[in-house]
């Protein structure tokens, strides 16, 4: 792993659990989708998407147990963290509610990630640039599916089309935590190892508005931002999430599997 | 308006140089679903570089039961194939 | 993931509505005789169409069920290597169902009509569905032991006479050659694991081994269509000649991690080369097939909703496909 003189070893701990953390909880809550999505082909492309973010994760997690040195893996982070520790952001945790729901969720969620990834791809950090350049990839498909889904059930039916404003009235009030800067990114956007993400809202708010003109919604109104994740502290539905998530290694402390 | 998708067939080119090769099909509303259902769903395994996907319904079949007068009577076009001809023992290179 | 044909005991073997017509169903029998393929647009006797959509879509289900059991593992699998195997596994059967519901479509029976005939209790699935996963090990034991099963099955249907079907278990094959080795490491682990997961897996083991060979169906004695299935290639080895070869391969694989296959009276019988094994109640397995598995309910409860709450998806997309195509035709 590649150290970098000048950057504390625990904020590249803690950005790696960031960016780990996102892309686990929202693969752990697109796997519950499995089996249950409105067409068999839906539940395919689901399936795919939940297996990039794992594996994202798996990446990303296994980089901030190395930055941290204490022998925790990419299975000890995930697993055996508790809700204050875990470091996703607030949006991608949020219950999958409807199909339209899930939709405007990853709608905000992956076109932002884009953006992120490709930044990240010419980190300092050769690590997370090498994470990020395979997973740009990946990403930009899920923001292509995103992206088409909006426009299909914005100006779909009535029925499709109010569902789909009340997901992303739901999901909304995230947004704005996802372009937060804190005092333990900002030593790292100095270096060069973390990108400042918010230069990209420009680009982020452009796509949102395009999609959601062509998905016949209305930008939402600006409002007070829900924040939190970065820091620890989360929605009520992270425990629940991490409740299911993590039994076996609860329950089993001893075993491995 | 029928609310049941409609059937796509999917074709694949596993890699450049092959040409695309029927692999199955998919149901999806639209053309780019039908890409993306055909990706999603056939392309898992690193099984192609390119797709097609043709609205089943705009395929044009021909009928098994014309199979004889479509295709029999090029059985006795022998001298199509380059084995039909006799050259003297020796002769190269044609 | 798996098939065979699943009919309530009582009902009597399907008689054909129709009178074919003689010369050509000697031609038909003839080909398939042969080992030719018939494909979707060629003269088939009714009695060979209404098996075949029965059969494959009956296969169709059972993987689209089939996901249900282990889904249910998926939010809960002990490490991030195990949910990525997990969810791609499960995807998988999905994929496979989707093959599976498209090689019938070509026998002219929608999707929509077959996932109605599910839902409405008409068509069967596989009786192994309606069984609980309970423990993580049970995600191990269904991998294989069932789709150590399923393989047993569906190696042979590569070669049967229906073409698109053929060409679907082709495809699925190839996928599922990792499914039993998945779920057998997962066996290994545990019974090399702590006492808490090495009775987890001997219970998993005693619970599914004897749905397991259920699987294959009832005895050849009580299978009044195998032979015409065998004929037309629709099937290829019987139901007792499967089991049999299942219940060789697979007692040496528990012995090989220390576990025990619940069956007093299995021994080997140095003489046929086989094991012999103890009485299968049928009665258990006649009532899974009438619907009262374990959690039979659950399972077709879960699959209308998804179903159900899904129609406004399906709706909305095609609704948007229309409004796009006339916006382009008025272009």
């Amino acid at each position: 792993m590649t150290k970098l003189v000048g950057v504390k070893e625990n904020l590249l701990f803690d950005y790696a659990c960031r960016l780990g953390d996102d892309s686990l909880i929202l693969g752990q809550r697109l796997s519950e989708w499995c089996g249950h999505a409105p067409m068999l082909e839906v539940d395919l492309s689901l399936a795919n998407v939940g297996l990039d973010l794992i594996g994202q994760a798996t990446h990303f997690l296994a980089l901030a147990g190395e930055a941290e040195g204490k022998g925790r893996d990419a299975d000890a982070l995930a697993f055996r963290r508790d809700v204050l520790d875990f470091r996703n952001c607030l949006l991608v945790e949020q219950p999958n509610g409807d199909f339209a729901q899930t939709i405007a969720r990853q709608f905000l969620f992956s076109n932002w990630q884009e953006l992120l990834f490709r930044e990240l791809g010419t980190s300092t950090n050769l690590a997370i640039a090498a994470i990020a350049q395979k997973a740009v990839k990946e990403v930009a498909y899920h923001a292509r599916l995103a992206n088409e889904w909006m426009v299909r059930l914005g100006d779909g039916t009535a029925e499709s089309h109010a569902r789909l404003a009340s997901g992303l009235d739901w999901m909304w009030r995230f947004s704005d935590e996802l372009f937060e800067v804190d005092a333990a990114i900002e030593p790292l956007i100095a270096s060069g190892v973390a990108c400042d993400i918010r230069k990209l809202r420009p680009e982020w708010d452009g796509i949102v508005a395009r999609v959601l003109r062509d998905a016949t919604l209305d930008l939402p109104k600006p409002r007070r931002a829900t924040v939190g994740g970065r820091s620890g502290h989360h929605s009520e539905h992270l425990g629940h999430l991490l409740t299911e998530m993590q039994f076996l290694q609860r329950a089993y402390p001893d075993a491995k599997w | 308006m029928t609310k049941n998708w409609p059937l796509w067939e999917v074709f694949i080119r596993a890699k450049n140089g092959l040409s695309h090769r029927h692999a199955g099909s998919v149901h999806a509303a639209d053309a780019k679903m039908a890409l993306e259902a055909a990706r999603d769903t056939y392309t898992r395994r690193m099984e192609g570089v390119s797709l097609w996907v043709v609205p089943s319904a705009a395929i044009v079949a021909s009928d098994p039961g014309d199979a004889a007068e479509l295709f029999e009577p090029a059985a006795d076009k022998v001298y199509r194939h380059p084995t039909f001809y006799v050259i003297p023992e020796g002769v190269k290179n044609i | 993931m798996y098939t065979t044909e699943l009919k309530d005991k009582n009902q009597a073997p399907q008689s054909a509505a129709v009178v074919e017509d003689p010369a050509r169903l000697e031609a038909f029998e003839a080909r398939v005789a042969a080992d030719d393929f018939i494909e979707p647009k060629d003269w088939m006797p009714e009695a060979y169409r209404k098996t075949l959509v029965r059969q494959i879509s009956q296969h169709a289900h059972s993987e689209i069920v089939g996901m249900l059991p282990e889904g249910n593992w998926i939010t809960r699998a002990p490490n991030l290597r195990r949910k990525a195997i997990l969810l791609a596994k499960v995807q998988d059967e999905g994929g496979h169902g989707l093959y599976l519901y498209a090689a019938a479509e070509t026998l002219g029976t929608s999707r929509e009509e077959m996932i109605d005939a599910l839902h409405s209790g008409r068509a069967k699935y596989s009786t192994i569905f309606n069984y609980p996963t309970l423990t993580w090990a049970d995600i191990g034991a269904i991998g294989w032991l069932v789709d150590g099963a399923a393989i047993m099955n569906q190696v042979p249907l590569q070669r049967t006479s229906y073409g698109p079907y053929a060409r679907a278990m082709v495809r699925i094959c190839k996928e599922e050659s990792f499914h039993q080795r998945q779920g057998y490491e997962i066996m290994t682990a545990l019974a090399a694991g702590t006492d808490a997961q090495k009775r987890m897996a001997q219970d998993a083991l005693n619970r599914w081994w004897w749905p397991s060979i259920m699987m294959f169906g009832p005895p050849d004695e009580n299978s009044p269509n195998t032979a015409q299935s065998i004929r037309w290639r629709i099937k290829r080895e019987t139901n007792d000649e499967l089991r049999q070869k299942f219940i060789d391969v697979t007692v040496p694989q528990a012995e090989a991690i220390g576990l025990t296959v619940p069956d007093p009276d299995l021994t080997w019988n140095e003489a046929r080369g086989s094991y012999d094994y103890g009485a299968i109640d049928w009665d258990e397995f006649y009532a899974v097939v009438r619907g009262e598995g374990p959690v039979a309910k659950e399972r077709m409860q879960a699959r209308v909703k998804a179903w159900e709450e899904g129609a406004w998806v399906r709706e909305a997309a095609a609704a948007h496909a229309a409004k796009h195509q006339a916006r382009e035709a008025a272009e």
